[in-house]
């Protein structure tokens, strides 16, 4: 039986057709966080609500992970199965700049300032066989 | 109260590289130097700081030292931990704890590059952000590099020369630890590890202890004709709206780095500012962050470096010599004793005394910068 699709964990984002990420944003100075907190880092204040951040975004930084991090806590293919991915802060209208796997790893392909796209995608299969799937950002099309 | 009412009268330390001995003979053998560089013994010593991230209690090398009752306080600012331990101890004496005080930091990482640890729940962050290959150092050194080379002009091959430098240094220090100087070439066909940089422009992880003994200033010449006087010793962390290590994410609207909050508030209390600095230490955990350090640091505007560099006022025999003894680069970082290694090579540059890499016309000042994970900082201006 083939596995299931599961996200890495539960509330990080939505699923469908157009995912979204899932933050906080403060009731009194309107700050917006990834992921999502009880408490506002700006201004200490204790009502935050839940929001989901915009789909797209320009890219504001980037880099190429060439080598498998240090397992744990990372738990994606190692070894011969790893593929060098690419990291990015994404610059979104909310007035944050999110951190997240990019779906391109060939460094003639960045350029700081294009339009990212949120897309959700599996980054290792787990020991029962199930997909396990996070948030990357994607050149929009 | 001034801050010149601290002096540092002895200076001790185990040099950087990888050793038999372990953490805590290392950080003995360190404060020993200290104490014998001082002219005193332990039973003289009124307070004491250690700092360590690999060994929880770097307190139980008393038993060495000597079980006199000092008080004896023990912390981790992660990579700032070295300037925070100096300070801590200033503070302890000026408190009233006693007139003489050391602060020790030692440290012996594994092989390899630094892991941020099995597990996120020390950190305050999310599990699935170090699952998903995101809790990474180097890719942070990397992305803040990126940015920076993109916004001020920095070349590829202004990261390289940087390097170059370290290396350089590093081959006039016997106690360095790694004491080849490499080519252009070798560096800048190294391996890339994330882009925009390459394996010989970061630090390793490595083993060794440093040791300051520090007293009040008005009794110092009792121990040494060659006090360095502590002007200021700063310690900040980041506000919301600096871009920091393992963030996984920033607001868009910038704020200053605990670095340049930490250096504007010492220059200010030291009464000095970056033009009377003689030689500087700045924390190089990779040659990006010794770039963009110069800046928040005070000592260039943004895009100076490239020229700065180019034209080796970073040298030793510069304008601005920085990493003297070949910072990070050359000597590794043992976490906890990083900080007091850069405070070790200050002082002897003031003495007088950095035998085969002195920095020539005899430097009135010196300045020390250590910067770490969660966004820490912390900041010495140093005087003879």
């Amino acid at each position: 039986m083939a596995g299931k699709q599961i996200p890495v964990h539960p509330g990080l984002f939505t699923e469908g057709k157009s995912p979204q990420l899932v933050g906080s944003k403060c009731a009194d100075c309107s700050e917006v966080t990834f992921p999502k907190q009880s408490s506002c880092p700006k201004c200490t204040s204790e009502k935050a609500e839940e929001i989901l951040l915009s789909r797209k975004g320009t890219l504001w930084t980037w880099t190429i992970q060439h080598f498998a991090p240090p397992s744990p806590p990372y738990d994606g293919p190692q070894g011969d199965d790893f593929v060098p991915y690419g990291v990015g802060y994404i610059e979104l209208e909310e007035g944050v700049r999110v951190e997240s796997r990019l779906t391109i790893n060939d460094e003639k392909l960045f350029k700081i300032g294009m339009t990212m796209e949120l897309g959700i995608e599996k980054y290792r299969t787990d020991a029962d066989g199930n997909d396990v799937m996070t948030f990357v950002f994607q050149p929009a099309s | 109260m001034s801050s010149d009412d601290i002096a540092i009268i002895g200076i001790g330390l185990h040099p950087f590289g990888r050793h038999e001995a372990t953490t805590i003979e290392m950080g003995v053998m360190a404060a020993n130097m200290a104490l014998k560089d001082a002219g005193i013994n332990w039973k003289d010593v009124d307070l004491a700081c250690a700092g360590s991230l690999e060994v929880i209690q770097p307190d139980t090398m008393i038993k060495y030292m000597g079980l006199t009752g000092i008080p004896f306080t023990t912390l981790f600012n992660g990579c700032a931990t070295g300037g925070n331990l100096m300070r801590t101890t200033a503070n302890g004496i000026l408190a009233g704890d006693g007139d003489i005080g050391i602060a020790v930091g030692m440290d012996k990482h594994p092989r390899g590059a630094f892991s941020v640890g099995s597990t996120m729940a020390g950190l305050g962050l999310p599990e699935w952000y170090g699952n998903t290959g995101l809790a990474v150092n180097p890719q942070f050194f990397s992305m803040k590099t990126m940015r920076y080379m993109h916004d001020f002009g920095i070349t590829d091959e202004c990261l390289s020369l940087c390097a170059q430098k370290a290396f350089e240094n590093g081959s006039r220090n016997e106690q360095a630890w790694r004491r080849k100087a490499l080519s252009f070439d070798e560096i800048a066909n190294s391996q890339m590890v994330t882009n925009p940089l390459r394996k010989r422009h970061f630090c390793s992880p490595s083993e060794g202890a440093a040791a300051v003994v520090i007293c009040r200033a008005d009794v110092a010449k009792k121990y040494t004709t060659k006090p360095i006087y502590v002007k200021a010793n700063v310690f900040k962390t980041r506000l919301h709206g600096s871009f920091e290590v393992l963030a996984p994410a920033t607001p868009t609207a910038r704020l200053p780095a605990p670095s340049v909050q930490a250096s504007q508030a010492a220059f200010e209390k030291a009464g000095v500012g970056p033009e009377d600095i003689g030689v500087a230490q700045l924390q190089d955990t990779e040659v990006g962050h010794e770039i963009m350090h110069m800046a928040e640091n005070g000592f260039c505007r943004d895009g100076e470096q490239e020229k700065l560099i180019r034209e080796g006022q970073t040298k030793i025999e510069g304008k601005i010599p920085v990493n003297t003894d070949g910072g990070l680069l050359a000597n590794g970082e043992p976490v906890g004793a990083s900080g007091l290694r850069q405070i070790y090579e200050v002082a002897l540059q003031l003495r007088g005394d950095a035998t085969g890499r002195q920095v020539p016309n005899h430097p009135k000042a010196g300045y020390t910068h250590v910067y770490g994970f969660p966004g820490v900082s912390c900041v010495t201006v140093l005087s003879r």
